[in-house]
Protein backbone atom coordinates (compact mmCIF):
# COMPACT_ATOMS: atom_id res chain seq x y z
CA UNK A 1 0.00 0.00 0.00
CA UNK A 2 1.37 3.34 -1.01
CA UNK A 3 1.01 5.39 2.18
CA UNK A 4 2.38 8.90 2.69
CA UNK A 5 5.08 9.51 5.31
CA UNK A 6 2.50 11.27 7.46
CA UNK A 7 0.18 8.23 7.41
CA UNK A 8 3.07 5.97 8.32
CA UNK A 9 4.09 8.31 11.10
CA UNK A 10 0.55 8.30 12.54
CA UNK A 11 -0.01 4.55 12.46
CA UNK A 12 3.44 4.05 13.92
CA UNK A 13 2.83 6.53 16.76
CA UNK A 14 -0.91 7.09 16.99
CA UNK A 15 -1.92 10.06 19.18
CA UNK A 16 -4.70 10.02 21.77
CA UNK A 17 -5.25 6.28 21.87
CA UNK A 18 -7.49 5.10 24.69
CA UNK A 19 -10.78 5.95 26.30
CA UNK A 20 -12.16 8.74 28.48
CA UNK A 21 -13.94 7.24 31.48
CA UNK A 22 -16.24 10.22 32.04
CA UNK A 23 -16.63 11.14 28.39
CA UNK A 24 -19.16 13.81 27.46
CA UNK A 25 -19.90 11.95 24.25
CA UNK A 26 -18.97 8.68 22.55
CA UNK A 27 -19.36 7.94 18.84
CA UNK A 28 -18.87 4.53 17.27
CA UNK A 29 -19.06 3.89 13.53
CA UNK A 30 -18.20 1.09 11.10
CA UNK A 31 -18.60 -2.62 11.67
CA UNK A 32 -16.39 -5.67 12.04
CA UNK A 33 -17.66 -7.25 8.83
CA UNK A 34 -16.07 -4.49 6.77
CA UNK A 35 -12.98 -4.53 8.93
CA UNK A 36 -13.21 -1.00 10.32
CA UNK A 37 -14.61 0.23 13.62
CA UNK A 38 -13.83 3.63 15.08
CA UNK A 39 -14.84 4.69 18.54
CA UNK A 40 -14.30 8.32 19.50
CA UNK A 41 -14.54 9.70 23.06
CA UNK A 42 -14.82 13.46 23.66
CA UNK A 43 -14.72 15.56 26.80
CA UNK A 44 -16.51 18.89 26.42
CA UNK A 45 -16.18 21.90 28.72
CA UNK A 46 -17.79 25.27 27.92
CA UNK A 47 -18.50 24.14 24.38
CA UNK A 48 -14.83 23.30 23.83
CA UNK A 49 -13.49 19.80 23.20
CA UNK A 50 -10.87 19.73 25.92
CA UNK A 51 -9.94 16.09 25.48
CA UNK A 52 -10.41 13.41 22.85
CA UNK A 53 -9.40 9.75 22.67
CA UNK A 54 -10.05 6.95 20.23
CA UNK A 55 -10.05 3.20 19.78
CA UNK A 56 -9.93 1.73 16.30
CA UNK A 57 -10.12 -1.75 14.82
CA UNK A 58 -8.90 -1.43 11.27
CA UNK A 59 -6.11 -0.99 8.79
CA UNK A 60 -3.20 1.44 8.91
CA UNK A 61 -5.24 4.17 7.21
CA UNK A 62 -8.08 3.75 9.72
CA UNK A 63 -5.64 4.15 12.61
CA UNK A 64 -3.90 7.14 10.99
CA UNK A 65 -7.15 8.97 10.17
CA UNK A 66 -8.44 8.38 13.71
CA UNK A 67 -5.21 9.65 15.18
CA UNK A 68 -4.89 12.82 13.11
CA UNK A 69 -8.56 13.74 13.42
CA UNK A 70 -8.31 13.65 17.23
CA UNK A 71 -5.44 16.12 16.96
CA UNK A 72 -7.47 18.31 14.60
CA UNK A 73 -10.46 18.70 16.91
CA UNK A 74 -8.73 18.89 20.28
CA UNK A 75 -9.12 22.41 21.76
CA UNK A 76 -11.71 23.35 19.14
CA UNK A 77 -15.29 24.44 19.72
CA UNK A 78 -18.01 21.94 18.84
CA UNK A 79 -19.02 24.03 15.85
CA UNK A 80 -15.44 24.04 14.58
CA UNK A 81 -15.21 20.27 15.07
CA UNK A 82 -18.42 19.73 13.12
CA UNK A 83 -16.95 21.66 10.21
CA UNK A 84 -14.08 19.17 9.90
CA UNK A 85 -14.50 17.37 6.59
CA UNK A 86 -13.03 14.04 5.56
CA UNK A 87 -11.13 15.88 2.83
CA UNK A 88 -9.43 18.02 5.51
CA UNK A 89 -8.31 14.80 7.22
CA UNK A 90 -7.01 13.41 3.92
CA UNK A 91 -5.15 16.62 3.14
CA UNK A 92 -3.50 16.75 6.56
CA UNK A 93 -2.26 13.22 6.01
CA UNK A 94 -0.71 14.17 2.68
CA UNK A 95 -3.27 12.08 0.81
CA UNK A 96 -4.65 8.53 1.08
CA UNK A 97 -4.77 5.76 -1.52
CA UNK A 98 -8.21 5.84 -3.24
CA UNK A 99 -9.34 2.52 -1.69
CA UNK A 100 -8.68 4.00 1.75
CA UNK A 101 -10.71 7.20 1.38
CA UNK A 102 -13.64 5.62 3.24
CA UNK A 103 -11.46 5.58 6.37
CA UNK A 104 -11.45 9.38 6.39
CA UNK A 105 -15.24 9.36 6.01
CA UNK A 106 -15.45 7.08 9.04
CA UNK A 107 -13.29 9.50 11.06
CA UNK A 108 -15.56 12.43 10.18
CA UNK A 109 -18.65 10.40 11.05
CA UNK A 110 -17.18 9.17 14.34
CA UNK A 111 -16.65 12.79 15.43
CA UNK A 112 -20.21 13.72 14.41
CA UNK A 113 -21.62 10.74 16.30
CA UNK A 114 -19.62 11.61 19.43
CA UNK A 115 -20.91 15.20 19.33
CA UNK A 116 -24.47 13.94 18.74
CA UNK A 117 -24.09 11.70 21.79
CA UNK A 118 -22.94 14.72 23.80
CA UNK A 119 -26.03 16.69 22.72
CA UNK A 120 -28.29 13.75 23.59
CA UNK A 121 -26.79 13.54 27.07
CA UNK A 122 -27.17 17.30 27.46
CA UNK A 123 -30.87 16.90 26.62
CA UNK A 124 -31.42 20.37 25.21
CA UNK A 125 -32.17 19.41 21.61
CA UNK A 126 -34.64 17.08 19.95
CA UNK A 127 -33.31 14.05 18.02
CA UNK A 128 -34.33 15.79 14.79
CA UNK A 129 -32.34 18.90 15.70
CA UNK A 130 -29.32 16.79 16.65
CA UNK A 131 -29.47 14.83 13.40
CA UNK A 132 -29.63 18.03 11.39
CA UNK A 133 -26.88 19.78 13.30
CA UNK A 134 -24.51 16.80 13.29
CA UNK A 135 -25.38 15.73 9.76
CA UNK A 136 -25.86 12.09 10.88
CA UNK A 137 -26.10 9.43 8.21
CA UNK A 138 -28.08 6.22 8.30
CA UNK A 139 -25.33 4.09 6.84
CA UNK A 140 -21.79 4.46 8.00
CA UNK A 141 -20.27 1.99 5.65
CA UNK A 142 -20.60 3.16 2.11
CA UNK A 143 -19.12 -0.09 0.87
CA UNK A 144 -21.64 -2.61 2.14
CA UNK A 145 -24.39 -0.40 3.58
CA UNK A 146 -24.73 -2.43 6.73
CA UNK B 1 17.43 -2.68 9.48
CA UNK B 2 17.60 -6.34 8.56
CA UNK B 3 14.89 -8.01 6.53
CA UNK B 4 13.23 -11.15 7.82
CA UNK B 5 11.52 -12.74 4.89
CA UNK B 6 8.61 -14.96 5.88
CA UNK B 7 6.46 -14.74 2.77
CA UNK B 8 7.84 -17.71 0.87
CA UNK B 9 4.40 -18.67 -0.47
CA UNK B 10 4.37 -15.29 -2.24
CA UNK B 11 7.80 -15.75 -3.77
CA UNK B 12 11.25 -16.98 -2.77
CA UNK B 13 14.78 -15.67 -2.91
CA UNK B 14 16.52 -17.00 -6.01
CA UNK B 15 19.10 -19.64 -5.09
CA UNK B 16 22.64 -18.55 -5.96
CA UNK B 17 23.26 -21.85 -7.74
CA UNK B 18 20.23 -21.09 -9.91
CA UNK B 19 21.56 -17.65 -10.78
CA UNK B 20 24.96 -19.18 -11.64
CA UNK B 21 23.31 -21.68 -13.97
CA UNK B 22 21.39 -18.88 -15.69
CA UNK B 23 24.22 -16.39 -16.19
CA UNK B 24 25.90 -18.00 -19.23
CA UNK B 25 22.58 -17.82 -21.09
CA UNK B 26 22.42 -14.08 -20.51
CA UNK B 27 26.06 -13.17 -21.14
CA UNK B 28 27.53 -15.70 -23.57
CA UNK B 29 25.02 -18.14 -25.03
CA UNK B 30 22.40 -15.52 -25.76
CA UNK B 31 21.41 -16.91 -29.13
CA UNK B 32 17.80 -17.36 -30.16
CA UNK B 33 16.94 -21.07 -29.87
CA UNK B 34 15.28 -20.88 -33.29
CA UNK B 35 18.54 -19.72 -34.94
CA UNK B 36 20.71 -22.09 -36.87
CA UNK B 37 24.22 -21.04 -35.73
CA UNK B 38 26.16 -22.34 -32.75
CA UNK B 39 25.00 -20.02 -29.96
CA UNK B 40 21.42 -20.51 -31.15
CA UNK B 41 21.83 -24.29 -31.09
CA UNK B 42 23.35 -24.04 -27.61
CA UNK B 43 20.28 -22.17 -26.40
CA UNK B 44 18.01 -24.72 -28.00
CA UNK B 45 19.92 -27.56 -26.34
CA UNK B 46 19.69 -25.82 -22.95
CA UNK B 47 15.92 -25.51 -23.30
CA UNK B 48 15.56 -29.18 -24.25
CA UNK B 49 17.78 -30.33 -21.40
CA UNK B 50 15.68 -28.26 -19.02
CA UNK B 51 12.56 -29.89 -20.41
CA UNK B 52 14.06 -33.33 -19.75
CA UNK B 53 14.84 -32.41 -16.14
CA UNK B 54 11.34 -31.12 -15.47
CA UNK B 55 9.81 -34.22 -17.10
CA UNK B 56 11.99 -36.47 -14.98
CA UNK B 57 10.80 -34.88 -11.74
CA UNK B 58 7.14 -35.14 -12.75
CA UNK B 59 7.57 -38.63 -14.26
CA UNK B 60 6.34 -37.68 -17.70
CA UNK B 61 7.74 -37.30 -21.21
CA UNK B 62 9.72 -34.18 -22.16
CA UNK B 63 7.30 -33.72 -25.05
CA UNK B 64 4.52 -33.23 -22.50
CA UNK B 65 6.15 -30.12 -20.98
CA UNK B 66 5.53 -26.60 -22.33
CA UNK B 67 7.41 -23.63 -20.92
CA UNK B 68 5.37 -20.52 -20.14
CA UNK B 69 5.76 -17.17 -18.40
CA UNK B 70 4.56 -18.60 -15.08
CA UNK B 71 1.69 -20.11 -13.12
CA UNK B 72 -1.02 -17.74 -14.31
CA UNK B 73 -0.22 -18.32 -17.98
CA UNK B 74 -0.07 -22.07 -17.45
CA UNK B 75 -3.48 -22.04 -15.74
CA UNK B 76 -5.03 -19.82 -18.38
CA UNK B 77 -3.61 -21.93 -21.19
CA UNK B 78 -4.71 -25.25 -19.71
CA UNK B 79 -8.20 -24.23 -18.64
CA UNK B 80 -9.16 -22.19 -21.70
CA UNK B 81 -7.27 -24.44 -24.06
CA UNK B 82 -8.89 -27.64 -22.83
CA UNK B 83 -12.36 -26.12 -22.35
CA UNK B 84 -12.50 -24.95 -25.95
CA UNK B 85 -10.94 -28.12 -27.39
CA UNK B 86 -13.62 -30.39 -25.91
CA UNK B 87 -16.57 -28.13 -26.59
CA UNK B 88 -18.28 -30.86 -28.63
CA UNK B 89 -18.51 -33.07 -25.55
CA UNK B 90 -19.81 -30.28 -23.33
CA UNK B 91 -19.27 -26.93 -21.72
CA UNK B 92 -19.21 -27.80 -18.04
CA UNK B 93 -16.17 -27.22 -15.83
CA UNK B 94 -15.73 -28.06 -12.15
CA UNK B 95 -13.41 -26.13 -9.88
CA UNK B 96 -13.22 -25.29 -6.17
CA UNK B 97 -14.04 -22.16 -4.19
CA UNK B 98 -10.48 -21.84 -2.89
CA UNK B 99 -8.57 -21.66 -6.18
CA UNK B 100 -6.02 -18.99 -6.98
CA UNK B 101 -7.42 -16.04 -8.96
CA UNK B 102 -5.54 -17.33 -12.04
CA UNK B 103 -8.03 -20.21 -12.06
CA UNK B 104 -11.12 -18.52 -10.61
CA UNK B 105 -10.99 -15.51 -12.91
CA UNK B 106 -10.39 -17.73 -15.94
CA UNK B 107 -13.46 -19.77 -14.98
CA UNK B 108 -15.53 -16.61 -14.48
CA UNK B 109 -14.47 -15.38 -17.90
CA UNK B 110 -15.47 -18.73 -19.43
CA UNK B 111 -18.89 -18.38 -17.78
CA UNK B 112 -19.27 -15.07 -19.60
CA UNK B 113 -18.37 -16.89 -22.80
CA UNK B 114 -21.16 -19.42 -22.31
CA UNK B 115 -19.53 -22.16 -20.26
CA UNK B 116 -21.08 -23.55 -17.11
CA UNK B 117 -18.86 -23.71 -14.03
CA UNK B 118 -19.52 -25.48 -10.71
CA UNK B 119 -17.52 -24.16 -7.76
CA UNK B 120 -17.35 -26.90 -5.14
CA UNK B 121 -16.89 -26.07 -1.49
CA UNK B 122 -14.34 -27.12 1.08
CA UNK B 123 -14.71 -28.49 4.56
CA UNK B 124 -13.78 -26.43 7.61
CA UNK B 125 -10.23 -27.78 7.39
CA UNK B 126 -9.76 -26.36 3.89
CA UNK B 127 -9.91 -29.67 2.01
CA UNK B 128 -12.31 -30.08 -0.93
CA UNK B 129 -15.40 -32.16 -0.42
CA UNK B 130 -15.03 -35.23 -2.66
CA UNK B 131 -18.71 -36.17 -2.34
CA UNK B 132 -19.68 -32.75 -3.63
CA UNK B 133 -17.19 -33.22 -6.47
CA UNK B 134 -18.68 -36.59 -7.47
CA UNK B 135 -22.19 -35.15 -7.43
CA UNK B 136 -21.15 -32.20 -9.57
CA UNK B 137 -20.02 -34.35 -12.51
CA UNK B 138 -22.42 -34.37 -15.46
CA UNK B 139 -22.29 -35.90 -18.95
CA UNK B 140 -21.26 -32.47 -20.24
CA UNK B 141 -18.34 -32.09 -17.81
CA UNK B 142 -15.05 -31.87 -19.68
CA UNK B 143 -12.65 -30.52 -17.09
CA UNK B 144 -12.00 -30.62 -13.35
CA UNK B 145 -9.48 -28.01 -12.22
CA UNK B 146 -8.54 -28.20 -8.55
CA UNK B 147 -5.36 -26.93 -6.97
CA UNK B 148 -2.73 -29.22 -5.44
CA UNK B 149 -1.94 -26.98 -2.45
CA UNK B 150 -3.70 -23.82 -1.39
CA UNK B 151 -1.66 -20.63 -1.49
CA UNK B 152 -3.20 -19.05 1.62
CA UNK B 153 -3.76 -21.87 4.09
CA UNK B 154 -1.38 -24.41 2.56
CA UNK B 155 -3.87 -27.28 2.58
CA UNK B 156 -3.00 -30.23 0.35
CA UNK B 157 -5.93 -31.44 -1.69
CA UNK B 158 -6.61 -35.16 -2.26
CA UNK B 159 -5.19 -34.95 -5.76
CA UNK B 160 -4.83 -38.68 -6.32
CA UNK B 161 -8.49 -39.31 -5.47
CA UNK B 162 -9.63 -36.34 -7.55
CA UNK B 163 -7.59 -37.74 -10.43
CA UNK B 164 -9.18 -41.16 -9.98
CA UNK B 165 -12.69 -39.69 -9.89
CA UNK B 166 -11.93 -37.70 -13.05
CA UNK B 167 -10.54 -40.77 -14.80
CA UNK B 168 -13.51 -42.95 -13.87
CA UNK B 169 -15.83 -40.33 -15.31
CA UNK B 170 -13.77 -39.68 -18.41
CA UNK B 171 -13.12 -36.08 -17.41
CA UNK B 172 -9.77 -34.27 -17.81
CA UNK B 173 -8.06 -33.26 -14.57
CA UNK B 174 -5.92 -30.12 -14.39
CA UNK B 175 -4.20 -29.11 -11.16
CA UNK B 176 -2.69 -25.74 -10.36
CA UNK B 177 0.41 -27.00 -8.54
CA UNK B 178 2.19 -23.68 -8.22
CA UNK B 179 2.46 -23.99 -4.43
CA UNK B 180 3.12 -27.73 -4.35
CA UNK B 181 6.02 -28.08 -6.77
CA UNK B 182 9.22 -27.87 -4.76
CA UNK B 183 7.53 -29.12 -1.58
CA UNK B 184 5.71 -32.30 -2.60
CA UNK B 185 6.70 -35.41 -4.59
CA UNK B 186 4.66 -35.28 -7.77
CA UNK B 187 4.29 -38.28 -10.04
CA UNK B 188 1.67 -37.31 -12.61
CA UNK B 189 1.05 -40.95 -13.59
CA UNK B 190 0.58 -42.21 -10.06
CA UNK B 191 -1.62 -39.22 -9.16
CA UNK B 192 -3.76 -39.45 -12.33
CA UNK B 193 -2.94 -35.87 -13.32
CA UNK B 194 -3.70 -34.90 -16.93
CA UNK B 195 -2.48 -31.34 -16.76
CA UNK B 196 -0.42 -29.37 -14.23
CA UNK B 197 0.83 -25.80 -13.77
CA UNK B 198 4.03 -24.79 -12.02
CA UNK B 199 6.01 -21.62 -11.46
CA UNK B 200 9.76 -21.34 -10.85
CA UNK B 201 9.84 -18.47 -8.37
CA UNK B 202 7.95 -20.47 -5.73
CA UNK B 203 10.89 -22.82 -5.31
CA UNK B 204 13.95 -20.52 -5.40
CA UNK B 205 13.89 -20.08 -9.17
CA UNK B 206 13.50 -16.86 -11.16
CA UNK B 207 10.23 -14.96 -11.66
CA UNK B 208 8.52 -14.86 -15.02
CA UNK B 209 8.96 -18.48 -16.00
CA UNK B 210 6.79 -21.52 -15.47
CA UNK B 211 5.74 -24.72 -17.11
CA UNK B 212 2.63 -26.57 -18.13
CA UNK B 213 2.36 -30.33 -18.32
CA UNK B 214 -0.32 -31.71 -20.61
CA UNK B 215 -0.64 -35.46 -21.07
CA UNK B 216 0.10 -36.78 -24.52
CA UNK B 217 -2.98 -37.18 -26.67
CA UNK B 218 -5.00 -34.45 -24.97
CA UNK B 219 -6.05 -31.51 -27.08
CA UNK B 220 -5.62 -27.90 -26.03
CA UNK B 221 -5.83 -24.75 -28.08
CA UNK B 222 -2.80 -22.51 -28.13
CA UNK B 223 -2.98 -19.42 -26.00
CA UNK B 224 -0.37 -17.15 -27.57
CA UNK B 225 -0.26 -16.92 -31.35
CA UNK B 226 2.89 -16.26 -33.31
CA UNK B 227 5.93 -18.42 -34.04
CA UNK B 228 6.22 -22.18 -33.80
CA UNK B 229 7.98 -22.38 -30.43
CA UNK B 230 6.99 -25.02 -27.86
CA UNK B 231 5.79 -27.40 -30.55
CA UNK B 232 3.48 -24.74 -31.90
CA UNK B 233 1.61 -24.43 -28.61
CA UNK B 234 3.17 -21.29 -27.16
CA UNK B 235 4.58 -18.63 -29.43
CA UNK B 236 7.39 -16.30 -28.38
CA UNK B 237 11.15 -16.58 -28.12
CA UNK B 238 11.94 -18.85 -25.20
CA UNK B 239 13.06 -17.28 -21.91
CA UNK B 240 16.21 -19.41 -22.13
CA UNK B 241 17.96 -18.22 -18.97
CA UNK B 242 14.67 -18.44 -17.06
CA UNK B 243 13.97 -21.94 -18.31
CA UNK B 244 17.49 -23.06 -17.35
CA UNK B 245 16.94 -21.47 -13.94
CA UNK B 246 13.59 -23.22 -13.53
CA UNK B 247 15.11 -26.62 -14.26
CA UNK B 248 18.06 -25.98 -11.96
CA UNK B 249 15.74 -24.88 -9.15
CA UNK B 250 13.62 -27.98 -9.64
CA UNK B 251 16.65 -30.23 -9.65
CA UNK B 252 17.91 -28.65 -6.41
CA UNK B 253 14.50 -28.88 -4.75
CA UNK B 254 13.99 -32.54 -5.55
CA UNK B 255 17.54 -33.66 -4.77
CA UNK B 256 17.00 -32.58 -1.19
CA UNK B 257 13.24 -32.63 -0.69
CA UNK B 258 12.94 -34.64 2.49
CA UNK B 259 15.59 -32.73 4.41
CA UNK B 260 14.25 -29.38 3.18
CA UNK B 261 10.70 -30.23 4.21
CA UNK B 262 11.76 -31.58 7.59
CA UNK B 263 13.67 -28.38 8.40
CA UNK B 264 10.95 -25.94 7.41
CA UNK B 265 8.19 -28.03 8.97
CA UNK B 266 10.07 -28.03 12.27
CA UNK B 267 10.41 -24.24 12.12
CA UNK B 268 6.75 -23.84 11.16
CA UNK B 269 5.57 -26.07 14.00
CA UNK B 270 7.85 -24.23 16.41
CA UNK B 271 6.34 -20.90 15.30
CA UNK B 272 2.74 -22.14 15.61
CA UNK B 273 3.37 -23.65 19.03
CA UNK B 274 5.05 -20.49 20.28
CA UNK B 275 2.07 -18.41 19.14
CA UNK B 276 -0.40 -20.83 20.73
CA UNK B 277 1.52 -20.60 23.98
CA UNK B 278 2.05 -16.84 24.05
CA UNK B 279 -0.99 -15.23 22.41
CA UNK B 280 -4.56 -16.00 23.48
CA UNK B 281 -7.67 -15.82 21.25
CA UNK B 282 -6.19 -17.02 18.00
CA UNK B 283 -7.53 -19.37 15.35
CA UNK B 284 -5.36 -21.63 13.25
CA UNK B 285 -6.75 -21.76 9.75
CA UNK B 286 -6.53 -24.92 7.64
CA UNK B 287 -5.68 -28.54 8.39
CA UNK B 288 -2.37 -28.83 10.24
CA UNK B 289 -1.51 -32.29 8.89
CA UNK B 290 -2.46 -32.17 5.21
CA UNK B 291 -0.51 -29.00 4.66
CA UNK B 292 2.55 -27.51 2.97
CA UNK B 293 5.47 -27.81 5.39
CA UNK B 294 6.32 -24.10 5.56
CA UNK B 295 2.84 -22.58 5.62
CA UNK B 296 0.99 -21.17 8.62
CA UNK B 297 -2.16 -19.09 8.68
CA UNK B 298 -3.38 -17.75 12.01
CA UNK B 299 -6.16 -15.30 12.80
CA UNK B 300 -5.58 -12.97 15.71
CA UNK B 301 -9.01 -12.03 16.97
CA UNK B 302 -10.02 -8.38 17.57
CA UNK B 303 -7.37 -6.93 15.27
CA UNK B 304 -7.11 -6.28 11.57
CA UNK B 305 -4.50 -7.85 9.33
CA UNK B 306 -3.20 -4.87 7.42
CA UNK B 307 -2.28 -2.91 10.54
CA UNK B 308 -0.59 -6.06 11.78
CA UNK B 309 1.45 -6.34 8.57
CA UNK B 310 2.40 -2.66 8.68
CA UNK B 311 3.66 -2.99 12.22
CA UNK B 312 5.62 -6.13 11.30
CA UNK B 313 7.08 -4.26 8.33
CA UNK B 314 8.36 -1.56 10.69
CA UNK B 315 10.37 -4.36 12.33
CA UNK B 316 11.65 -5.62 8.99
CA UNK B 317 9.34 -8.64 8.93
CA UNK B 318 7.68 -9.60 5.62
CA UNK B 319 4.43 -11.59 5.79
CA UNK B 320 0.93 -11.43 4.32
CA UNK B 321 -2.72 -11.35 5.33
CA UNK B 322 -6.16 -12.28 4.02
CA UNK B 323 -7.61 -9.02 5.25
CA UNK B 324 -9.80 -7.00 2.88
CA UNK B 325 -7.50 -4.04 3.31
CA UNK B 326 -4.65 -5.92 1.72
CA UNK B 327 -6.74 -7.21 -1.17
CA UNK B 328 -8.01 -3.84 -2.33
CA UNK B 329 -11.63 -4.98 -2.03
CA UNK B 330 -14.12 -4.86 0.82
CA UNK B 331 -14.18 -8.60 1.35
CA UNK B 332 -11.51 -10.58 3.10
CA UNK B 333 -9.91 -13.61 1.46
CA UNK B 334 -12.31 -15.90 -0.45
CA UNK B 335 -10.37 -18.87 0.94
CA UNK B 336 -10.92 -17.89 4.57
CA UNK B 337 -14.61 -17.23 3.89
CA UNK B 338 -14.87 -20.64 2.14
CA UNK B 339 -13.62 -22.44 5.27
CA UNK B 340 -16.38 -20.69 7.20
CA UNK B 341 -14.53 -17.93 9.04
CA UNK B 342 -16.67 -14.93 10.00
CA UNK B 343 -15.52 -11.74 8.27
CA UNK B 344 -14.05 -10.16 11.39
CA UNK B 345 -11.85 -13.20 12.08
CA UNK B 346 -10.80 -13.46 8.44
CA UNK B 347 -9.74 -9.80 8.56
CA UNK B 348 -7.26 -10.61 11.31
CA UNK B 349 -5.38 -13.39 9.54
CA UNK B 350 -1.63 -13.58 9.17
CA UNK B 351 0.17 -15.91 6.77
CA UNK B 352 3.74 -16.68 7.75
CA UNK B 353 5.36 -18.94 5.17
CA UNK B 354 8.76 -20.32 5.98
CA UNK B 355 11.48 -21.14 3.48
CA UNK B 356 14.86 -22.77 3.42
CA UNK B 357 16.76 -19.61 4.35
CA UNK B 358 14.87 -18.98 7.60
CA UNK B 359 16.32 -19.69 11.03
CA UNK B 360 14.97 -20.39 14.50
CA UNK B 361 16.46 -17.13 15.70
CA UNK B 362 14.32 -15.29 13.12
CA UNK B 363 11.20 -17.09 14.34
CA UNK B 364 12.00 -16.05 17.91
CA UNK B 365 12.32 -12.44 16.76
CA UNK B 366 8.97 -12.63 14.96
CA UNK B 367 7.17 -14.22 17.90
CA UNK B 368 8.58 -11.64 20.31
CA UNK B 369 7.42 -8.81 18.06
CA UNK B 370 4.03 -10.38 17.38
CA UNK B 371 3.30 -10.66 21.10
CA UNK B 372 4.02 -6.95 21.49
CA UNK B 373 2.19 -5.81 18.32
CA UNK B 374 -0.92 -7.95 18.85
CA UNK B 375 -1.10 -6.73 22.46
CA UNK B 376 -0.80 -3.10 21.41
CA UNK B 377 -3.34 -3.37 18.58
CA UNK B 378 -5.79 -5.13 20.88
CA UNK B 379 -5.42 -2.33 23.44
CA UNK B 380 -6.37 0.00 20.60
CA UNK B 381 -9.31 -2.13 19.42
CA UNK B 382 -12.92 -1.37 20.39
CA UNK B 383 -13.72 -5.06 19.73
CA UNK B 384 -11.20 -6.11 22.37
CA UNK B 385 -12.55 -3.48 24.77
CA UNK B 386 -16.07 -4.87 24.32
CA UNK B 387 -14.81 -8.43 24.81
CA UNK B 388 -13.05 -7.43 28.03
CA UNK B 389 -16.04 -5.44 29.32
CA UNK B 390 -18.25 -8.46 28.79
CA UNK B 391 -16.10 -10.16 31.39
CA UNK B 392 -14.12 -12.41 29.15
CA UNK B 393 -10.70 -11.27 30.22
Amino acid sequence: MDYSDKVIEHYTNPRNVGKIEDASGIGEVGNPVCGDIMKMFIKVENNIIVDVKFKTFGCGAAIATSSISTEMIKGKTIEEALKLKNTDVVNSLGGLPPVKLHCSVLAEEAIHEAIADYYRKEGKMTEEEIKAKCNLKEHHCEGCNI
Amino acid sequence: MRTIYLDNNATTKTDEQVVEAMMPYLLERYGNPSSIYKIGRESKRAVEEAREKVAQVLNCEASEIYFTSGGSESDNTAIRGIAYSYIKKGKHIITSKIEHPAVLETCKQLEKEGFEVTYIGVKENGIVDLEELKKAIKPTTTLITIMFANNEIGTLQPVEEIGRIAKENNVIFHTDSVQAVGSVEIDVKKLNIDSLSLSAHKFYGPKGVGALYVKKGLQFNKFINGGHQERNKRAGTENVAGIVGLAKAMELAYSNLEEHNKKIKELRDYYVNQIKEKIPYIKINGDMEKRLPGNSNISFRFIEGESLLLNLDLKGICASSGSACTSGSLDPSHVLLAIGLPHEIAHGSLRISIGKYNTKEEIDYVVENLVEIVGRLREMSPLWEKFVEEGNQ
